[in-house]
């Protein structure tokens, strides 16, 4: 498909932004960050706060694949937005590469090493430029030339499997959802990001469509040397992709690991019930019994302590006090914020102390 | 690019994509109507702008003798007003000056309202009130008096009339363009376009111009009939243009007197107005027909 264009090289683009910290600094480190939504009572009611995103802390190695799951509303596509900066947080800060975003980051360096899908194929293309156009608009923001940004352009339509002589001035409408979603994968590379965040990139559209489309993200990451950010809901879709998982629920971080081990050995009950959720596709494993019962708490009044206890089959008394923090479980970098998972929380299920101290030392 | 096994990828045909506008285009010469009243608008433009070489009689030259003639006298093919001047000159000539009071205002509240509108939608918050909340006080009144309030406060005359017009049609434009723009802001490519790192002028002028133009553009056509209305009302008021100068809403005020002697001759103004106004109407239906493209 290359073969009738120029080869890379030869095409101007945008630098990708310096590397400073090198391989032992984590792309993107994210500190207690928190969106509270203010919400208006009547005239009389008092205003309450909808925690949306809550005090969520989590680092991205360079290269790495971060899938994030949760049910819906638990903060996914809000912790995306403020990733972005398309809404002020409340509180918390963002570390790229070494470099703190409102400090020694500016908003504008941070777009560029950092970029965005979005969901909705349709809505995020402007449905009166042609796909070049959208493509080319970010570079041309950036200060490319407006006939070196259509090259550039071009250029990611081949990359990401369209062909640019076919699709480069066509409109959004005339395209089918897949084809739209890779143009959405190469307005977002038209920057050289070097963290490219997938909220719900692959969810809308059909399964088959959806491999093609998680295929061509493996190969533009090998290709690009992107570090990618995948929110989905999809647990299957997330094994497949990301390196290390992080569970949220209702706001909050509960469990952050390999993937592979997340998968094994579940420390939360909230990732436990998710993936017992998961339908098996053999008909000897049906799911018999609802691993989970009852709706989501409101986040305006999120439960005190643990925010899953009142789902919780395990909840004892100690669990509705004090919040439990997330807790190293073994050197591989699994963590969990359950009482049954710390050692000598006073959970009837957690280990012992001692024993997981000593090895913890070691 | 090995793994790609997508072979509707490459199924597209090539054909060349046709734009939005040139699809409108198309979809709006299949309307008759529309067509129809385009056609009736093109007439009396052209005619009003070559009126001094169509050889028409002088519309300022009256004579006592032949006053109120009948439609159909000899010569005189719409008869002739008050003064005797020649009424088919002064409806041509009388287009001139109609013309230019009913769509000059709503071209400069276009302009004024897609602006104020446009940047209260986009920026919203604080900014919005005080636009929105402003131009509400204006909306409060109803149009007509407004427009009376204002002339009457500036002084007839036709520059007068022009611009408490404009001033009369700047707050319905500027709601529609802010609840218009309220609604793109939202949506994914906006937010795309400030994840690029796009200031927000540019991004009003790539992003969010282009997707509001149109209903804020079907809605000032419309608002032309208004104005062709409330133009002649002026006039017929004393407030807009003065005698003898012809204009179509001053035309129907002095012939008021002949309306028992020659109801015909004394309706013709008035019908210029109705056929222009109603065409703009037609054509403004026609328009938010052609511009409703779902795909």
């Amino acid at each position: 498909m290359t073969d009738i264009l120029d080869p890379l090289d030869a095409i101007e683009k945008l630098e990708p932004i310096e590397d400073i910290g090198g391989v032992a600094q984590p792309l993107l480190k994210v500190n207690g960050l928190t969106k509270h939504f203010p919400v208006r009572g009547g005239p009389f009611a008092p205003s309450k706060t909808v925690r949306a995103v809550d005090d969520v802390s989590f680092a991205i190695a360079k290269g790495e694949t971060l899938g994030i799951v949760g049910e819906s509303g638990c903060g996914k596509s809000t912790t995306a937005r403020l990733l972005m900066h398309l809404m002020p947080s409340s509180s918390g800060e963002i570390i790229f590469d070494a470099r703190q975003v409102g400090r020694q980051l500016s908003l504008r360096e941070l777009r560029r090493g950092m970029q965005m899908v979005f969901q909705d194929s349709y809505a995020s293309l402007n449905p009166r430029l042609t796909i070049e156009e959208s493509i080319a608009f970010g570079p041309k923001v950036h200060g490319m030339a407006d006939a070196a940004s259509r090259v550039l352009a071009r250029e990611l339509l081949g990359k990401v499997g369209l062909r640019p002589e076919n699709f480069a001035n066509r409109y959004p409408h005339e395209i089918s959802g897949g084809q739209r979603q890779r143009v959405n994968i190469a307005r977002a590379l038209a920057l050289s990001p070097r963290l490219v965040i997938l909220d719900e990139a692959v969810s809308a559209l059909d399964k088959s469509v959806e491999a093609q489309v998680l295929n061509l993200l493996v190969d533009l990451k090998r290709e690009f040397g992107l570090t990618y950010l995948f929110i989905s809901h999809d647990l299957n879709v997330v094994r497949y992709i990301s390196d290390r998982v992080l569970v949220m629920y209702l706001g909050e971080v509960v469990e952050v690991g390999p993937v592979d081990e997340v998968w094994d050995a579940p420390a939360h009950p909230y990732t436990r019930a998710l993936l017992a959720a998961m339908p098996s596709s053999d008909p000897d494993h049906r799911t018999q019994v609802p691993p989970i019962t009852g709706d989501p708490p409101n986040p305006i009044d999120p439960p005190k302590g643990c925010r899953f206890h009142p789902r919780c089959p395990f909840a004892e008394p100690l669990c509705s006090g004090a919040t439990p923090k997330l807790t190293e479980l073994n050197p591989t970098g699994h963590q969990a914020a359950c009482t049954m998972a710390i050692p000598g929380s006073g959970h009837s299920r957690a280990p012992a102390k001692e024993v997981q101290n000593d090895v913890d030392e070691t | 690019m090995t793994t790609m096994t997508d072979t509707a990828l490459q199924s597209a045909p090539a054909t060349p994509a046709r734009g939005y506008w040139a699809t409108v285009g198309r979809r709006l010469r299949r309307d008759k109507v529309a067509m129809g009243c385009a056609l009736i608008l093109l007439l009396i433009f052209v005619s009003a702008l070559v009126a001094p070489w169509l050889g028409l009689a002088d519309p300022y030259q009256g004579s006592m003798i032949r006053r109120l003639k009948p439609i159909g006298t000899p010569n005189y093919l719409l008869g002739t007003d008050e003064l005797g001047r020649d009424m088919l000159a002064r409806l041509v000539y009388g287009g001139r000056l109609s013309l230019l009071i009913g769509i000059l205002p709503v071209i400069l509240a276009f302009g004024i309202g897609t602006s104020l509108g446009l940047v209260a939608g986009y920026v919203g918050g604080k900014l919005n009130t005080a636009i929105m909340r402003t131009v509400d006080v204006f909306y409060a009144f109803p149009s007509v008096l407004l427009a009376i309030a204002i002339s009457g406060a500036l002084g007839a005359g036709i520059t007068n009339s022009i611009v408490s017009l404009t001033v009369v049609f700047v707050p319905q434009i500027t709601r529609v363009a802010e609840s218009v723009t309220t609604g793109v802001r939202n949506m994914d490519f906006v937010e795309a376009a400030r994840a690029s790192g796009a200031d927000a002028f540019t991004i009003m002028r790539v992003h969010m111009l282009g997707n509001v133009l149109g209903p804020i553009f079907v809605y000032a056509t419309g608002l032309i009939s208004v104005s062709m209305i409330l133009a002649a009302g002026l006039s017929f008021l004393g407030l807009g243009t003065k005698p003898p100068e012809p204009e179509w809403g001053l035309m129907l005020n002095t012939l008021r007197t002949a309306i028992y002697v020659n109801p015909w001759v004394a309706a013709l103004p008035g019908a210029m107005i109705f056929a222009v106004s109603i065409c703009f109407n037609l054509l403004s239906d026609g328009m938010r027909s052609a511009m409703d493209i779902r795909n």
